[in-house]
């Protein structure tokens, strides 16, 4: 593009009277943008989840050694010793290929989740929040039964039922997060129902799933998309924390909460091996955070009026 | 012309039509928080149906002969269809009978009751540093938005909840206990202190005290300091955050321009009058941080080899022991929607407007 | 006549992602002890005016005036410190709508009082008392009672009365109404006014009544500043008003309907872009 053209293309972006429905929202979404590239801690959030994806999808190539090989006579060599840039765990294994490694699988977890938790939550919330009711009534009595379980004692519990492993774990995680999503649905979905533009539309003989699809459901999205991205940090430690229990990822899978686990008993001597792990969760959640955090300033509407 | 008739509303209204309002209100509460319990039960009931374990097996053991297998299994009730043993279920739980645990051979009820002060004594401690310093933290960052105190708690908070508990605990231990040696290790209080001092609330700190032993007091104290700070920590990093948030929209109100326009102090405009408003949907934040503590200490109990709710759950759960676990999570669950209820008494106490409706 | 204000080239910017907005620009006025309406539209600056005199306007605004003169002192340039003894003391603000001014978990008797007690040294009885008193002034039938009351327990014109009280009571020498009635039902609204009028002229205080209402205003001030984008673009006394000149404010005058002077047709106001950039005129007297 020459400079010119951007020139231009900036001042259409820029202008108060937007011509145009599409216009109007290509400058919401370049405003968010310009907010969102200002906040330099969200930033450096979405520089780390890129880190994270790029990391994940090429493990194979970034990792310097097997993530499984074991070498007995190299345990639990200190960072910088022998080749392990990150230390050797207490087979062998080079620490740094099994972080690397273990990316993908945070990222599977996190991707299993978000398919999974906010997409039921937002069924039952705009169909509890849209026909009211019994209906209504009825959701959200269970919602609030899940919501008043212990999540990580309910998730423990749901993994020992169905046998302890990563797809059981993420499904155990999406059966305690979805109520707080309906909730937020319900909420978005309450506003929105009685409005004038909704009435046309049910005047024009659109049936109740035609509105709560094609109508209801993009309004509820911008908040869910900043809920889920806030929420993501916890899914992660959760997940983690049922890795470190013992009951998510099982070995010899490279998963950092399982790591911390078998690190744990050599944290008085061989520090590293819990240690890195543990930074790896901690960055890759504070990455959600600090993105979240700062889509949630340019997102929230109410923010945005003053 | 001293009568004026737009008083419209006001009158002080007792009557009896408050009266069965009130009623209502009550029994409607009373509704919703049996329904909420009885879903609870159900489904703690169906996991322990559908969970791979023999229950029948768990008790006779491995070895039995197929007599003394079906005796057990017509005892407990297992031949009865789903909705009975459901039933029963249900009257054994509202006795407070939960079963044996397999592993301790003790009712599940006395067992919850011997750990739970554990659980209570750590989740307070932690509330307690979570609120003193989260509160203050918020209100000063809301008042000084965008500054760079506003920054830190925001990045302060964000470190929080970033944090791993089960490792951050882990490397605190490596740190201040390991390596220098400043608190105490796992456990409640040093090895041969323990037992020392009879049992009255079960809260070492308190008991300690009772019995008028310093010297256990500040032991358990120096066990207890890591382990509340780092859940204090989270505590911290949640209340602060929603204390920020609701003060800058009270800030933004146009009775805190009145109160400017009076002449108030700064100081004065913050606490007396916006903080008055937070504190409202505050109490709601704070019960939900302290019941989330009280059942989500799991991790950092099984860190810090603290006797306590959790650690109680997790260990009877790897051992398949799932009377323990169902009792402990319907306790867990009650805890949780008594303190709903709680803050929302509290609520009502505290704003006007709540308590007129 | 006593000078109380003398507000010179006050200035209120806002600034935003692209550019600076100017809410206020280079106005000039003067307030004795007298009844100065100042109208105009929403975005006009009126109000912003009204927020810039007691100091109030918060960042991202910035305020800038050659001075802001209140009986010798320079408002603009005293410390927060010192400025919080003219607020409340010396000038005081009445806003729209009590359901937002009136601090919903206070009780009025605690609102009252603080106010009083907050400029004044005596007890809480001395200032109970003094707020009771204060009470019966603003015409309100049982001070007792809404005494005891928070504001949500109070209709609209309880609740004004209850502010007009609040911010008299540390007797004052100028008072801002801003909307003080917008908020109000009609039959009430004129209570509130009369009510206003008397307090104000017993105790000779100055009252800058900011409004968009023009006939309400000119009915009811001694002098008028008509405000548009930012500027004073009219004044002259409320009882001239048909003499204006201006082509903003003979725009207001004809799309109002008259009974005098009954028309088939109110004309349509058409803004011109000029009237923003004219100097803002010079209403000190």
């Amino acid at each position: 593009m020459t400079q010119s053209s951007t020139r231009s293309l900036t001042r259409w972006l820029r202008t108060d009277e937007p011509a145009s429905r599409l216009q109007a929202r290509c400058i919401q979404v370049y405003n968010g943008w310009q907010d969102l590239r200002s906040n330099k801690l969200a930033m450096i959030g979405l520089i780390i989840i890129l880190g994270l994806v790029v990391t994940a999808l090429f493990a194979p190539f970034l990792a310097p050694q097997d993530p499984y090989a074991q070498d007995l006579s190299r345990r639990l060599l200190a960072p910088g010793q022998d080749g392990f840039l990150l230390g050797s765990d207490e087979l062998g294994r080079d620490i740094l290929s099994r972080i690397i490694h273990g990316a993908g699988t945070t990222l599977y977890i996190v991707l299993l989740v978000t398919l999974t938790a906010p997409v039921a939550g937002l069924i039952v919330g705009t169909v509890s929040g849209y026909l009211g009711g019994w209906t209504d009534a009825a959701l959200m009595r269970i919602t609030d039964i899940f919501l008043a379980f212990p999540k990580l004692i309910l998730a423990l519990a749901f993994v020992a039922a169905l046998g302890a492993g990563i797809e059981n774990a993420v499904l155990a995680i999406a059966l305690t997060s979805w109520p707080p999503y309906a909730r937020l649905a319900r909420a978005e979905t309450l506003t929105v129902r009685n409005m004038d533009y909704i009435a046309a539309i049910r005047l024009q003989g659109a049936g109740p799933i035609r509105i709560i699809v094609g109508h209801i459901w993009p309004l509820c999205v911008s908040s869910l998309i900043v809920r889920v991205t806030l929420d993501m940090a916890g899914i992660i430690l959760t997940a983690a924390g049922l890795g470190f229990l013992g009951l998510g990822a099982q070995p010899p899978m490279a998963e950092w909460g399982a790591m911390i686990s078998s690190g744990r008993k050599y944290i008085l001597d061989y520090w590293w091996v819990a240690t890195m792990p543990g930074l790896a969760i901690f960055i890759v959640s504070l990455g959600f955070n600090l993105l979240g955090d700062g889509l949630r300033d340019v997102l929230d509407p109410k923010k945005a009026q003053s | 012309m001293t009568e004026s008739t737009d008083v419209t509303s006001g009158q002080p209204a007792v009557s009896t039509g408050r009266l069965s309002l009130y009623l209502k209100k009550i029994a409607s509460l009373f509704f919703t928080v049996s329904l909420t319990l009885l879903g609870l039960l159900l489904v703690t009931f169906l996991i322990g149906r559908v969970m791979p374990i023999d229950p029948v097996l768990a008790v006779v053991g491995k070895r039995a002969s197929n007599e003394v297998y079906e005796a057990a299994r017509l005892s407990m009730g297992l031949d009865k269809p789903l909705y009975h043993q459901f039933f029963v279920y249900i009257t054994q739980v509202f006795q407070g009978d939960f079963g044996k645990s397999l592993l301790t051979s003790n009712p599940v009820i006395d067992d919850i009751a011997r750990v739970f002060p554990a659980t209570l004594e750590l989740a307070t401690v932690a509330t307690l540093i979570g609120v003193l310093v989260g509160v203050p933290m918020g209100v000063y960052a809301a008042a000084s938005q965008g500054s760079w105190f506003d920054q830190f708690v925001r990045v302060f908070g964000l470190f929080g909840y970033s944090m791993p508990v089960f490792w951050i605990g882990l490397i605190g231990l490596l740190i201040f206990y390991g390596m220098l040696g400043w608190v105490g290790g796992p456990g409640r209080l040093d090895i041969f202190y323990e037992d020392m001092i009879p049992t009255i609330t079960g809260m070492i700190l308190i008991d300690s005290l009772i019995a008028g032993d310093m010297t256990i007091f500040w032991n358990a104290v120096s066990h207890i300091i890591l382990p509340s700070l780092i859940l204090g920590y989270y505590s911290l990093a949640y209340i602060s955050r929603m204390t920020r948030s609701f003060m800058l929209e009270e800030l933004a109100s146009e009775y805190v321009i009145t109160a400017r326009v009076k002449g108030m102090s700064e100081q004065a405009v913050l606490w007396r009058h916006a903080f008055r408003n937070v504190l409202i949907p505050l109490i709601t934040v704070i019960a939900l941080s302290y019941a989330t503590l009280l059942e989500g200490s799991v991790l950092t109990e099984t860190i810090f080899a603290w006797p306590g709710l959790g650690q109680y759950i997790t260990t009877s759960l790897l051992s398949a022991d799932m009377n323990a676990v169902l009792g402990g999570t319907v306790v867990v669950g009650i805890l949780f929607v008594g303190l709903n209820l709680l803050s929302d008494f509290l609520y009502k106490i505290v704003d006007p407007r709540a308590r007129q409706s | 006549m006593k000078r109380f204000l003398t507000v010179e080239d006050l200035w209120v910017r806002f600034k935003t992602r692209y550019d600076m907005v100017e809410a206020v620009r280079g106005v000039s006025f003067s307030l004795g002890r007298e009844r100065l309406g100042i109208v105009g539209e929403s975005g006009s600056g009126k109000s912003m005016t009204g927020r810039a005199l007691l100091g109030l306007v918060r960042p991202p605004g910035d305020v800038s005036a050659t001075r802001i003169d209140f009986l010798g002192q320079d408002l603009h340039r005293l410390p927060e410190k010192k400025m919080r003894h003219i607020r409340g003391k010396e000038i005081s603000m009445v806003m729209q709508d009590p359901k937002y001014s009136l601090n919903p978990v206070l009780t009025v008797g605690e609102q009252i009082t603080e106010a009083y007690r907050l400029h004044n040294r005596v007890s809480q009885k001395i200032a109970r008392a003094k707020a009771l008193e204060m009470l019966e002034e603003v015409q309100i039938r049982d001070p007792e009672r809404v005494y005891k009351a928070y504001p949500s327990e109070l209709s609209g014109g309880m609740g004004q009365r209850v502010m007009i009280a609040m911010m008299l009571i540390p007797d004052p020498k100028v008072l801002i109404a801003d909307e003080p009635t917008s908020a109000l039902d009609v039959t009430v609204q004129l209570k509130i006014l009369q009510l206003l009028d008397q307090l104000v002229e017993k105790r000779g205080m100055g009252l800058i009544f900011i409004s968009h209402d023009l006939p309400l205003v000119s009915s009811f001030c001694d002098r008028i500043l008509i405000m548009y984008g930012g500027r004073i673009v009219e004044t002259c006394r409320a009882d001239q008003l048909d003499q204006a000149t201006h082509p903003y404010t003979r725009g207001l005058l004809q799309s109002l309907p008259d009974i005098r002077h009954p028309r088939e047709r109110l004309s349509v106001l058409t803004r011109d872009e000029s009237w923003k950039q004219e100097e803002s005129v010079n209403a000190i007297i």
